[in-house]
């Protein structure tokens, strides 16, 4: 099934929606927008011509200095293993599904009610290139360090930086206090060795 | 009766716990032994490759992606292979490719026997660890004949393999072949008949099917929950068609279900290796002879100027690769794993992204956890197979 078939099951599902076929060699990709992506989605995963039953995964590329920036990237795959038990299987197959993100709203629909796989991925795409999902649970950094400054992943993230995560920063002891500390800890053995003896 | 007052307890499971397979943190909140809710801190060995990644050129790659999961190298390097072959249009011949099939295979056995071995300690059994380990031993030997680096051999190459097959490489492997079938009957006798064994993971940490798949599980775990999902099988690469295997299925989802599958697949891999073993020619063409991509072979760079002008262009400017992207599915050991790659037409890529099967698996840990005992959380852990290192790039 190429993207021109996909479009036309999708167009009939979803309308009103502008669906475009994007240039790829390896498997069919279709580019969807931003503001039909759930409704989109569940089609793609329900649709029992399609039933793209598996987020295979969920990225972002920045392509600066071009805007739209960024791009959302996912990769379904239909299984050829039913999906639901009342339905027929469908052939194996894959699509890939983008949406364009402009660089001064970078704001996207969240796919966590669609696939529960996407709550993650989608926190991994916030924390390393600053993508916000609107409506996702429990947004928070996932790799980086809670405090992290800045999105590594952005083309205009430095390749080489020092900065210290302060969340993770270890206790540091002046020696008064490291001498103090091993002090009371022999004062208190002295004491249980002579309740002992 | 009076009744009795209990309190939750909030316990830290990790970043160091020897069980944790690297650096996983649990926060798990306890009511006396079961667990009842679950929060999963990773990023502890973030580095940074994908970023590492962009700054390199396409052959300078191979190593970094290796690293990732590290217990599936040579799978690691053969997906980004093929996703940069797709964008080149290059199609490796045919003796490349059933030398890349029967490595990928005997990396999914070590692989395997490294989880068996690590999963059977933490619940006791510290016999087959040892078992394990020194099975796993022969299969690194193997790694050090063809590439001198036993658990990172970057022998995969962009367009072929780094050089043809040393001598004794089939001999070597056929005694591993030989050898390893009663070896595994050997594990599956001390295991699969073992009560204490059955005790500690039949019904633990169940998943159903839906739960499965919507979690974007794959490999070994979505088999075990009876999704009869094999990459292999679904979407065909390096002519994995012409092989004869089967794809073994659970029913129950349990931990137990997972460590059958394994120990079948590990079987099929054996059946998959001998198939392969016979296709291959001692010697003869091992990459796709294109000098712009590959270099040429050493007994030109040292007698003829030309190719000593294209090993050293290969080796400082690299080659460019065609505008596009690509992603192309291979079966790891831990399921579906592979590289989405984007080229601008340089020498370098603008994204690699690699699919990280050990970061959904961890993603579901609290499905698998919340509702049971402490204890158990060790046996689950160990039987979805993380490897930190793919979990975190």
């Amino acid at each position: 099934m190429d993207s021109t078939a996909v479009i036309a099951i999708l167009q009939h599902a979803v309308p009103g929606a502008a669906f475009e076929a994007g240039p790829a060699t390896d498997q069919p990709t279709i580019f969807v927008p931003r503001e039909r992506l759930v409704e989109t989605m569940t089609v793609l995963r329900d649709h029992p011509e399609l039933q793209f039953s598996l987020l295979a995964d969920l990225s972002a590329a920045d392509y600066l200095p071009r805007e739209p920036r960024f791009e959302l990237v996912c990769h379904l795959a239909c299984l050829g293993v039913s999906g639901a038990p009342s339905a027929a299987p469908s052939s194996p197959k894959r699509l890939r599904v983008k949406v364009r993100v402009p660089g001064d709203d970078p704001h996207v629909p969240t796919l966590s009610g669609v696939w529960p796989a996407a709550n993650w991925l989608e926190r991994e795409v916030w924390d390393l290139f600053g993508l916000v999902f609107d409506g996702h649970p429990d947004l928070r950094r996932l790799l980086m360090p809670e405090d992290w400054e800045g999105h590594p992943l952005r083309k205009d993230y430095p390749v080489q930086i020092r900065m210290a995560a302060r969340a993770n920063e270890p206790l540091q002891l002046s020696p008064e206090q490291f001498a103090a500390n091993i002090a009371a800890a022999r004062h208190a053995a002295d004491k249980a060795g002579k309740k002992d003896g | 009766m009076p009744e009795l007052r209990t309190e939750t307890m909030t316990v830290n499971m990790g970043p160091q716990h020897p069980s944790t397979h690297g650096v996983l943190r649990l926060v798990l909140t306890l009511d006396g032994e079961v667990v009842i809710s679950s929060d999963i801190t990773i990023g502890y060995l973030h580095t940074g490759i994908e970023k590492t990644i962009e700054q390199k050129k396409w052959q300078q790659v191979i190593p970094l992606v290796e690293r990732m999961d590290y217990l599936s190298s040579q799978s690691n390097s053969m997906a980004f292979c093929l996703s940069v072959e797709q964008l080149l249009g290059i199609e490796v011949p045919d003796r490349v490719k059933w030398i890349r099939v029967l490595l990928a295979e005997l990396q999914r056995i070590n692989s395997h026997l490294v989880w068996l071995g690590t999963h059977g300690m933490e619940i006791g059994a510290v016999t087959v660890m040892l078992y394990c380990f020194r099975e796993r031993e022969l299969l690194l030997n193997i790694n050090e004949l063809i590439a001198g680096f036993r658990m990172f051999p970057s022998y995969m190459r962009i367009g072929g393999l780094r050089e043809d097959l040393p001598p004794g490489f089939h001999d070597a492997v056929r005694a591993f072949l030989d050898r390893f079938p009663p070896k595994l009957q050997e594990y599956q006798d001390l295991l699969t008949k073992n009560p204490i064994y059955i005790k500690r993971t039949k019904g633990v940490g169940a998943l159903t099917r839906e739960e499965a798949l919507g979690l974007g599980l794959v490999g070994p775990l979505a088999r075990a929950s009876g999704v009869a999902y094999d990459v292999r099988r679904a979407f065909p690469y390096l002519g994995y068609e012409t092989f004869d295997f089967d794809v073994p299925v659970g029913g129950n989802g349990d931990v137990f279900d997972r460590y059958l599958v394994r120990i079948e697949e590990m079987r099929q891999s054996t059946s998959i290796c001998r198939q392969a073993l016979e296709r291959i020619t001692p010697t003869g063409v091992f990459d796709i002879e294109d000098y712009r991509i590959v270099p040429p072979p050493k007994d030109r760079v040292y007698t003829e100027m030309e190719a000593l002008i294209q090993h050293f262009l290969i080796y400082s400017q690299g080659f460019n690769v065609p505008a596009g992207e690509a992603y192309v599915p291979v079966e790891g050991p831990r399921g579906e794993q592979g590289f989405y790659v984007v080229s601008d037409g340089t020498n370098r890529p603008v994204r690699v992204k690699p699919r990280a099967p050990s970061l959904l698996a961890c993603q579901a840990l609290p499905k698998m956890i919340v509702g049971g005992l402490i204890a158990d959380v060790i046996a689950v852990i160990g039987s979805t197979d993380v490897v930190m290192g793919d979990v975190d790039r």
